[in-house]
């Protein structure tokens, strides 16, 4: 029983499995990043995320091409991002209420499409995944080079964004002004922003993202759409937000931190330990839960963030 | 927030158009023999889904008029069961377990002329309601048999979904027919907590097939992808799931729901409808449960392996040979 837990495959798989399972939530959590520090809590994420792995499986599918789906899937996350700033920005309605709508609506329309598209087979169809790349050279080094460098080329993606989304935020005149709509849009409007416009951007972009996130869960993860299969990750990216401070970088890290505790508890399920598997089950959610504790006092959320911007409002 | 009411109400009236069939009205009258089905999932749902489609092969074969309702939400269960009960609907059929058991009994009471036939944990209530439930521990434990025989490593993994009598009968007939053939082999069981989480489903393989499992017992969709991942073999379950991972699946437990679908229809045509316990039909001996096909698998599996599981069938369906329930919850070892 202990060679389970100390082996060096036992290391190597279990850091496979971390990457595997933080994807998803790395490129939800960045796409929701770019929307809150716009002032815009988005909670269509769940729902962006299923719309985006059902329209990547559907699209790969039909036209035969893996990347012609993840592109789909961006794209449907954009369309949901606008109905979002549509209905939070430009309507100024409530963020909570649009957010959950728009992850109600989609998860009827996604059931729905796919029904159009392939009935109710007793068997669903699927797909050729993606298949793991190995990076030359990298993928030799011991212990974590099979675990990190020998991933699914939107592995690699979500881990260049992350510098990515980190560097437009805090090293451009777009994240400048993108931060100062969230912090304070009517400073951010006298310096001659255009509010609504920045935050309907930033929702479009952040769609693209969690869509492509809940793409991989269908062409790279598995291979196959199934109602439940986001299964409460966008939520989970929710919370890495808040657990990252707003920082796309520190975020990554609590869904790597998710992830791992994930892939262990399903391997000390594996060891017969007398111990009730809800247990294991609620560690990655329990660790989540006390981490957010102690960093949430410190959390900065944006000033701007969950307030319509209203001009009118600029006297009061 | 004037705005607010009519853009939630598009919200929910888009929704509900997108939430797939709902009940259609049907002609109605004519005689013809009428069945109904409510489901509390989708019926892309497995074990749904297996009622189903014994429904639309009854519907085809029997020339019975079926209607439907799924995805019906606890609050709605009663509601739905009225509706098909005041249309005076001959049998209603579906699955009750955890929230829809109260109001099932409730409604099966109040409209003792119906035969109701439900997926259910408890016990039969006379004089209308019977039970039934996926007794296929039999086809289990013959799969159990063959993952004994063709393990390297003598470590077989299961990836469930919650440790529930149903389930549990199913892990432990695996385990019971692996030990009948292999006393070393030791089982590794992970639940994933929910009905539907493939990836995780996936990642529970993995970690199994990592610590040595070489074999896996997919109680649950999402495993094929780590087996094909890791080139070790799979046993389905529920029904023959061969075109999800050519290759990779040796056979698996299969329920058939049509012979007490069409055992409920012959009864209350007849007039011999009582609440009782369906399990038999769907057990070997009346074909409600069986291996899935082997799609020509057999050649591959060690000598003798064929012939003992054929024999086993034999003495199962004959009642020589009874496969034991064990519904306590099986852990790893």
């Amino acid at each position: 029983m202990s060679d389970d837990l100390v082996g060096l495959a036992f290391v190597t798989g279990l850091l496979a499995a971390a990457v595997r399972m933080a994807t998803p939530v790395v490129f939800a959590m960045l796409g929701e990043v770019l929307a809150e520090r716009a002032g815009v809590l988005n909670l269509g994420i769940e729902g962006t995320m299923l719309m985006g792995a059902m329209t990547g499986f559907v699209v790969a599918i039909k036209t035969g091409s893996l990347w012609l789906g993840v592109l789909a899937a961006a794209a449907v996350g954009m369309l949901l991002g606008l109905l979002m700033a549509v209905l939070a920005v430009h309507l100024g309605l409530s963020q909570h209420v649009s957010g959950l709508g728009i992850t109600l609506l989609s998860t009827g329309l996604a059931m729905f499409i796919y029904r159009l598209c392939f009935g109710s087979p007793t068997v669903p169809p699927t797909v050729v995944p993606f298949g793991q790349v190995a990076i030359p050279v990298l993928a030799k080094i011991p212990l974590v080079g099979p675990a990190l460098f020998d991933q699914y080329a939107l592995v690699y993606l979500s881990w260049a964004l992350i510098p990515a989304v980190s560097v437009l935020l805090y090293r451009t005149k777009i994240g400048l002004r993108l931060r100062a709509v969230g912090e304070n849009p009517f400073a951010a409007d006298t310096a001659g922003v255009n509010v609504p416009l920045v935050r309907t951007v930033s929702l479009v972009c952040g769609g693209a993202l969690m869509g492509v996130g809940g793409a991989f869960l269908t062409l790279a993860h598995q291979n196959m759409f199934l109602m439940d299969v986001v299964g409460g990750r966008g939520w989970i990216a929710v919370a890495m937000v808040i657990f990252g401070n707003w920082d796309p970088v520190k975020g990554a890290l609590g869904a790597g931190l998710f992830g791992l505790l994930d892939g262990l508890q399903l391997r000390l399920q594996a060891l017969g330990l007398a111990v009730p598997f809800h247990v294991f089950l609620i560690i990655p959610y329990v660790v989540t839960v006390l981490a957010m504790m102690s960093v949430s006092r410190k959390a900065m959320a944006p000033a701007g963030l969950l307030k319509p911007y209203r001009r009118e409002d600029r006297g009061g | 927030m004037k705005l607010a009411n009519p853009v939630i109400l598009l919200f929910l009236l888009v929704l509900v158009v997108s939430c797939g069939e709902g009940p259609s009205a049907g002609p109605g009258g004519s005689g013809q023999f009428r069945v109904a089905a409510v489901f509390q999932t989708a019926i892309e749902e497995p074990w749904d889904g297996v009622i189903h489609q014994a429904c639309l092969r009854a519907r085809d074969q029997l020339k019975v008029q079926y209607e439907f309702t799924e995805k019906v939400a606890a609050a709605d269960f009663e509601k739905v069961l009225r509706e098909y009960a005041e249309r005076g609907f001959d049998l209603i059929v579906g699955d009750a377990f955890l929230a829809g058991e109260e109001p099932l009994r409730r409604v099966a009471k109040d409209y003792p002329k119906i035969a109701f036939a439900f997926g259910s944990e408890f016990k039969p209530a006379a004089p209308n309601l019977s039970v039934f439930d996926n007794w296929i521990h039999e086809p289990a434990y013959l799969c159990g048999v063959i993952a004994g025989r063709l393990t390297r490593t003598n470590t077989l993994g299961v990836v469930a979904a919650m440790p529930i009598a149903e389930v549990n009968r199913l892990v432990n007939a695996f385990r019971d027919g692996a030990l009948s053939v292999n006393k070393n082999v030791k089982l590794k069981v992970a639940y994933i907590g929910s009905w539907f989480d493939p990836p995780k489903a996936k990642e529970a393989a993995m970690a199994q097939i990592e610590s040595g499992a070489d074999l896996i017992f997919a109680e649950r969709f999402g495993v094929y992808e780590a087996c094909k991942e890791k080139k070790v073999l799979a046993f389905s379950n529920m029904y023959d799931q061969e075109k999800l991972a050519p290759g990779v699946i040796v056979t698996g437990p299969v329920w058939d729901m049509y012979p007490t679908i069409k055992h409920c229809i012959e009864t209350v045509k007849s007039g011999a409808w009582a609440g009782v316990d369906l399990k038999e039909w769907s057990m070997m001996a009346r074909g409600g449960a069986s291996l899935a096909s082997f799609h020509g698998f057999e050649p591959k599996l060690p000598a003798g392996v064929m012939t003992l599981v054929n024999d086993l069938s034999v003495k199962i369906k004959s009642g020589a040979f009874r496969v034991p329930v064990d519904e306590s919850k099986a852990t790893s070892k």
